[in-house]
């Protein structure tokens, strides 16, 4: 500590005067509520039914692509131009924008991987009162209405969505200043003929805060004035919503009335509350809304900061409530209704119509790009702390894993291992030799992971910074000098990320001879991306910053989906193209998901934090981020070992999972809480590494087609309403249910095994038990309650190896859990693992497995695709077999050999002894 | 292990090194002493007696046995180990999924017989440098545990000299203590209404008197307090006190923590004596009135009162206490088995780093100091020896330092190794305000083995 304040210096005083007003919660008073936001407060103003805006019929054009139509606001005749797209996939896109803006409008680039398709839109029948168009063939419809303007998508008789029902659409268009500080002459006469316009939009320029705004000590100049937009969205027949992480929330998302909005704005929240709808480290404007019916999907495309108002006619209502008014069959159908606000930027909403759940993540994967396909050892284990203090220690930490005999794949360095945190380089003491240092990591196999935050220290004897500021890549200040701010170096200033040019040669920057001390088996964290700015409005940037023309304001939200966008690209580049990257981030925006793994930032070591991680990355994977996880063990404050315990079994089974720790904590690497708990959390992590298989198999599907890895339970069982707000357990993949241990002292859970007539087998004991209900499971401190469902088969690699590399041509153990019809199935995927050659010369295995008619076989799925792996299938275990009298291998050559078997009569389990045959070809398993 | 014995291990394993054929038969990964339960051609009983499978199942790569008894050579046992026989070196077992990870993991290379690994045989180079090390450790353990030695026999022969002037002081001791009792008496009696006030002046007179020349014992006291107070600290710690058994009532062989602190009361230092409070002060000035009985008066009672509350503030005071106190502190100390950490005592080491200069004073404090400039911070007081249960004068741990914002009070784990000469070598800080310093000693020197027994103690081939 002492050595902290020297070398924190003046940052200190600085970063105390930010945090320390508070004692552990967050301080609320450093972060705006919607009624300090004034484009928050002024459009909250704005009371349901009184909409001013009306469809100009008679603009109307139809061409193949796409419908135009403008839009009017009766009270000031500002007229506005919408889009509407039918796009392949069943989606609608609609766009708003002035029609003659004073100056462009910021629209997004670079989160739609493309632009998206369409389909041509017919008109059914137009009259003065609107207009109605086929969405195509499922009696698909889109309703135009002309006064007010509103728009119904319809499915038959049925309304599907309604936008600008409540009349809340508001588009502040762009305006010159009117006070004397313009146009001194001028002004005056503009004044008195605009005057009857304002004075009707009741809008007094000073206390709204169109022009100015100031926050604490922070003011923000507004040159472009007031510039925000919202527009509502009527959901009936929908009682649940979920979705627009980033929140400490649960899962179902609440609603808003009498309290703040949920707010989209990335910002470094420190020490974070949970339960609230406060803004935290990254934004994913995406809501998905799910009944019994039907699941559909609202993607706001707007970065700057948003507001999400959400309020239901059910939601005030008690069960008895509901109950009396399905009795009495009178009651309103329920309904959710929605309301997104934004800073600046335009309308462009897209609508994802499902209908299933399946369907909504593929369109949305459509429009933002899949998960990045992560090298297989980014789903091991990761063992990090603020801070690893030198190479003795790194080396000792090593060693401790192997004289534990506990895996891990990844050692991390947090910003201490630099010089003076000046990013890509090394502190020349601790860390004198990183090669040699490196070099024994790549000699057990493993790899580390150092950190490169977006925040460069002003240092002119700084290469990095040197050639930022010569090449003019700083964000500028409102003035056009270089932006700076405070952070973990002192004085900073922030790369221009939005500038393609910046971001190229910042990718340049990881090549081996630029990044010295780099090496091929060293990935990249990125954090403080928001960016976090200590003396900052709210700890991150101004908002009149300049991205090249536009404002910080504008783009905010994608600030830290460029930062992992540009080092992502530079670990490919630096492979010439050959290595899949590993970035994770902090900060992130939708289309993130393309880039690697975010993690749920600074959580502390309490277990209500444990409990919201589920919530938290069940959230991000249903907007397509599915590589999530949270600092196990949790990163402020110390756990208590049965904490540390649970949360190495939760986090075993959750995608990212990795250990972090505050600097100002004791150490807690898995050893250090006697053999007891060493032996509990060896175990936690080798069933990790026994499943990697099966996560990778996960990840390939989200990466192919974006389905979440993580899932809540409701998207495989979308019409078992008691699935719908479940957020303590979950599934990975569609086969296994997992709920994690996550009360203090717990003796047992009460796990909702969904499915009627299905079953599930305890993946430790084999179990059996039935779908369709709740099962109360005792539970030791060593308990992780897994089930696999009947009807599936996972592979795993039974031989836990010190790294996952290691286990690389290691044999195949299937586990058949069969279904009351006596049936599974399942798939096996296996690659290099660390490549892009299973996507640019199809080199991989993908095969089917499956169980029917007492004979398992397996057969290729890919067969344009050829990849070579030594590994075997080494043991068949099936689950709820019955004895056969023999077992049959066949194989493609003809062979036909006899396998051992052992029958566990009072759990059913079939053990198939030493098929032997390699896990790429075809064979068949035959039970007599 | 008898010479011949060792003799032959030995031959055997020179021979192994020069290459010179003597091939033991026995499955891979199978040490000599269980050689005998793999038998070729015989059925193979799990070691666990689990269950029992033909022979060619031990090292099929396939795990059949629970206890991965008939895995020894692959990796299929989840639970196996790997027996490396590393001719040269020192034998090992290692985990099973060590075995054609890639990795090399046996000097002798016998763990990566099919991963396309290619491994080095390091075993005679690696057996050398450790003869050599240890060679070097032997000669500091040598070394050390002759200083060691010489370190008990200073803190015997220290001891015994100051037996010798407590036994003197031990004749007086019982004396005070009975005229202590006596000026009690004094006390009650002078404050008995029913006694005759002059006989009563007189007698205290006698006791005042009584109570003068007890000062002036005291103060022979005193210097036999400095004689005992062999660091001049102006205390007699317990360890002083607790070296000399003669003060041991129960001759139970030790001083019990309750028995030191009686024999606090008649060894104050000479401290507490000068800041007696200012009333008590008045009958040693009446003693240069060359003690003529004052008239009795009710000044005359104050004076004994006087002298009573002076012996008892002397007794009870918060001097007495806090000395008390300190000595109840110092109770803890264990300056180990023979007390041959006793000479650590109220010295102090630094060790020098880029930016600070730490500070062990052994049974008090560590401390930190930048180098330029800045205030010292407390890194933790004095705890307890903390080696594990086998080994516990290793390890010593001082707590309760400098708070930490937002983290815990400094601490510091201070590793004791064998060395010639007492010194820091190092200092980090593997956590946040977790110290950990390494220190030699001779004081830690085991009696060195021979040079043969460390080199061949576990060999087994």
């Amino acid at each position: 500590m002492a050595a902290f304040i020297v070398r924190m210096g003046p940052l200190l005083v600085l970063w105390l005067a930010v945090f320390l007003s508070g004692t552990w919660a967050v301080d609320r008073g450093n972060f705006k509520t919607c009624d300090q936001s004034a484009f928050c407060k002024r459009q909250r103003a704005l009371k349901p039914g009184q909409s001013p805006y009306r469809a100009l019929l008679e603009t109307l054009e139809l061409t193949n692509t796409k419908l135009t139509l403008q839009l009017i606001n009766d009270n000031n005749k500002v007229r506005l131009l919408l889009e509407l797209y039918r796009l392949q996939g069943n989606m609608t896109r609609v766009k708003i924008n002035e029609l003659k803006p004073l100056k462009p409008r910021f629209e997004v680039p670079d989160v739609l991987i493309n632009n998206p398709p369409t389909e041509p839109l017919s008109l059914l029948s137009q009259d003065e009162n609107g207009v109605v168009l086929s969405l195509g063939a499922d009696s698909q419809w889109l309703i135009v209405s002309a006064k007010p303007f509103r728009l119904d998508i319809m499915e038959g008789r049925e309304v599907l969505l309604s936008l600008n029902s409540r009349g809340l659409l508001a588009f502040e268009h762009l305006r010159i200043r009117k006070d004397t500080q313009v146009d001194p002459e001028g002004a005056e006469k503009k004044e008195e003929t605009d005057a009857a316009n304002e004075q009707a939009e009741g809008e007094t320029a000073k206390e709204d805060g169109m022009w100015e705004e100031t926050f604490k000590s922070h003011t923000d100049n507004k040159p472009n004035g007031p510039s925000s937009i919202s527009l509502d969205f009527s959901l009936p027949g929908v009682e649940h919503v979920y979705g627009i992480p980033e929140h400490a929330d649960s899962l179902k998302l609440k609603t808003t009335d009498g309290g703040d909005p949920y707010r989209l704005f990335n910002l470094d929240v420190f020490q974070y509350e949970l339960f609230n709808p406060m803004a935290l480290y990254g934004a994913i404007p995406v809501m998905l809304s799910h009944s019994a019916q039907r699941t559909m999907g609202i993607f706001w495309l707007n970065a700057a900061e948003t507001w999400v108002d959400i309020s239901s006619n059910t939601a005030g209502k008690t069960v008895f409530g509901q109950m009396l008014d399905y009795v009495q069959g009178s009651s309103e159908t329920p309904q959710t209704d929605v309301r997104w606000i934004s800073e600046s930027g335009i309308i462009d909403v897209f609508i994802m119509l499902g209908p299933t759940p399946t369907d909504v993540f593929s369109q949305y994967a459509s429009l933002t790009g899949t998960q990045a396909f992560p090298p297989l050892s980014a789903l091991a284990y990761h063992q990090c702390r603020w801070n690893y203090n030198d190479q003795e220690d790194v080396a000792a930490v090593d060693q401790g894993f192997d004289e534990h005999d506990i895996p891990y794949d990844f050692i991390w360095l947090d910003i201490e291992h630099t010089d003076g945190k000046r990013y890509f380089t090394w502190d020349p003491h601790k860390f004198p030799q990183p090669k040699d240092m490196l070099q024994g990591l790549m000699d057990k196999r493993r790899k580390m992971v150092t950190i490169v935050d977006p925040h460069i220290k002003v240092d002119s004897s700084y290469k990095i910074h040197n050639e930022i500021r010569s090449k003019g890549f700083y964000v500028k200040n409102k003035d056009g000098g270089d932006y700076e701010g405070w952070c973990w170096p002192g004085n900073s200033g922030y790369p221009d990320f939005t500038n393609p040019e910046m971001r190229a040669w910042w990718a340049s920057m990881f090549a081996y001879d630029q990044y010295e001390g780099s090496m091929e088996n060293m990935y990249t964290w990125n954090d403080m991306n928001e960016p976090s700015v200590f003396n900052g409005p709210e700890v991150t940037m101004h908002k009149d910053a300049l991205h090249g023309n536009w404002e910080n304001r504008d783009l905010h939200n994608l600030y830290g989906l460029y930062v992992q966008m540009a080092t992502a690209e530079g670990l490919i580049e630096r492979s010439g193209g050959v290595e899949r990257p590993f970035v994770l981030t902090r900060a992130f925006f939708a289309g993130s998901q393309r880039y690697g793994a975010v993690w749920t930032g600074d959580n502390t070591a309490e277990w209500e934090h444990l409990k919201i991680s589920i919530p938290m990355c069940l959230s991000l994977g249903l907007v397509g981020v599915s590589f999530c996880g949270a600092d196990v063990g949790g990163f402020f404050k110390s756990p208590s070992t049965e904490l540390l315990v649970r949360w190495y079994q939760t986090g075993a089974y959750q995608p990212f999972f990795r250990a972090h720790a505050h600097l100002d904590t004791p150490r807690r690497e898995p050893w250090l809480f006697g053999p007891e708990n060493t032996a509990l959390i060896r175990e936690a992590v080798r069933q990790r590494y026994a499943l990697l298989p099966y996560w990778y198999q996960l990840f390939y599907h989200a990466h192919h087609s974006g389905q979440p890895v993580m899932r809540p339970l409701w998207v495989e069982y979308p019409q078992d309403t008691a699935t719908f707000s479940m957020d303590d357990q979950f599934l990975l993949g569609r086969d296994l249910l997992v709920h994690p241990v996550t009360e203090e002292g717990g003796r047992g859970v009460t796990a909702y095994l969904p499915g009627k007539g299905e079953v599930w087998f305890d993946v430790h004991t084999f179990q059996k038990h039935n779908g369709a209900q709740n099962l109360y499971i005792p539970v030791t401190i060593s308990s992780i309650p897994v089930f696999q469902r009947g009807g599936s088969i996972i592979p795993r690699k039974a031989r836990v190896r010190r790294s996952s590399s290691c286990m690389e041509h290691d044999p195949y153990t299937l586990f058949v859990a069969l279904s009351p019809k006596r049936f599974a199935q399942g798939e096996l995927y296996i690659d290099d693992g660390h490549t892009f050659n299973f996507d640019k010369q199809k080199q991989f295995i993908h095969r089917r497995l499956s169980f029917a008619n007492k004979a398992l076989s397996s057969r290729n799925l890919a067969p344009g695709s050829q990849f070579i792996t030594p590994s075997w299938i080494e043991k068949i275990v099936i689950l709820g077999a019955s004895k056969p009298s023999k077992a049959t291998l066949k194989t493609p050559d003809g062979k036909e050999n006899l396998l051992e078997f052992e029958f566990d009569a009072s759990m059913s389990v079939l053990t198939l002894r030493k098929p032997g045959v390699n896990a790429g070809v075809d064979w068949t398993v035959v039970l007599q | 292990m008898s010479c011949a014995l060792l003799l032959l291990l030995t031959s055997l394993a020179l021979a192994m090194g020069t290459g010179t054929a003597v091939e033991i038969q026995r499955p891979r990964g199978v040490p000599q002493s269980k050689r005998q339960f793999y038998e070729e051609n015989k059925p193979f009983t799990c070691l666990d007696g689990s269950s029992t499978i033909p022979f060619d199942r031990v090292n099929d790569d396939y795990c059949d046995c629970r206890d991965g008894s008939d895995e020894p050579g692959t990796a299929a046992c989840p639970n196996g180990s790997f027996h490396c026989t590393n001719a040269g070196f020192r034998p090992a077992f290692i985990p099973s999924s060590r075995i054609n990870d890639g990795i090399c993991d046996c000097c002798d290379t016998t763990d990566e017989y099919n991963s396309g690994a290619t491994c080095q045989n390091t075993c005679r180079e690696m057996g050398r440098k450790e003869r050599e090390s240890l060679q070097i450790m032997a000669e500091i353990t040598k070394e050390g545990f002759l200083l060691k030695q010489q370190l008990i026999h200073e803190a015997k022969r220290a001891q015994e000299d100051k037996q010798g002037k407590l036994t003197e002081l031990q004749g007086s001791k019982k004396g005070l203590e009975g005229k202590v009792e006596a000026l009690r008496t004094v006390k009650e009696t002078a404050e008995d209404p029913e006694k005759e006030a002059k006989e009563r002046h007189l007698k205290s007179w006698e006791e005042q008197k009584e109570l003068i020349r007890m000062e002036k014992d005291k103060t022979r006291m005193a210097e036999a307090f400095l004689e005992l107070d062999d660091d001049s600290d102006g205390y007699v710690s317990v360890a002083e006190l607790q070296s000399h058994l003669e003060l041991d009532p129960d001759s139970d062989g030790s001083l019990t923590e309750t028995e030191t602190q009686v024999r606090c009361l008649l060894f104050l230092p000479l401290k507490s004596r000068e800041d007696v409070p200012p009333t008590v002060q008045t009958p040693e000035k009446r003693e240069d009135d060359e003690l003529s009985m004052p008239p009795y008066d009710t000044e005359t009672q104050s004076l004994i009162d006087g002298a009573y509350i002076h012996l008892q503030s002397l007794i009870c005071g918060p001097e007495f206490i806090w000395i008390c106190r300190n000595l109840e502190k110092e109770i803890g100390f264990d300056f180990g088995p023979s007390a041959e950490f006793a000479y650590l005592y109220s010295q102090c080491y630094e060790l020098s780093t880029s930016e600070y200069i730490y500070r062990l004073c052994p049974f008090n404090r560590v401390s930190q100091k930048p180098k330029f400039g800045g205030s010292e911070t407390n890194l933790g007081l004095w705890g307890q020896w903390a080696g594990p249960e086998e080994n516990l004068y290793s390890v010593m741990k001082y707590d309760h330092g400098q708070g930490c914002w937002q983290g815990p009070n400094r601490s510091t784990t201070v590793k004791l190794t064998c060395g010639k000469e007492t010194v820091v070598t190092s200092t980090s800080e593997p956590s946040r305000c977790e110290y950990l310093m390494e220190f030699t000693t001779p004081a830690v020197c085991q009696e060195p083995a021979s040079l043969d027994e460390v080199l061949h103690g576990h060999t087994e081939l």
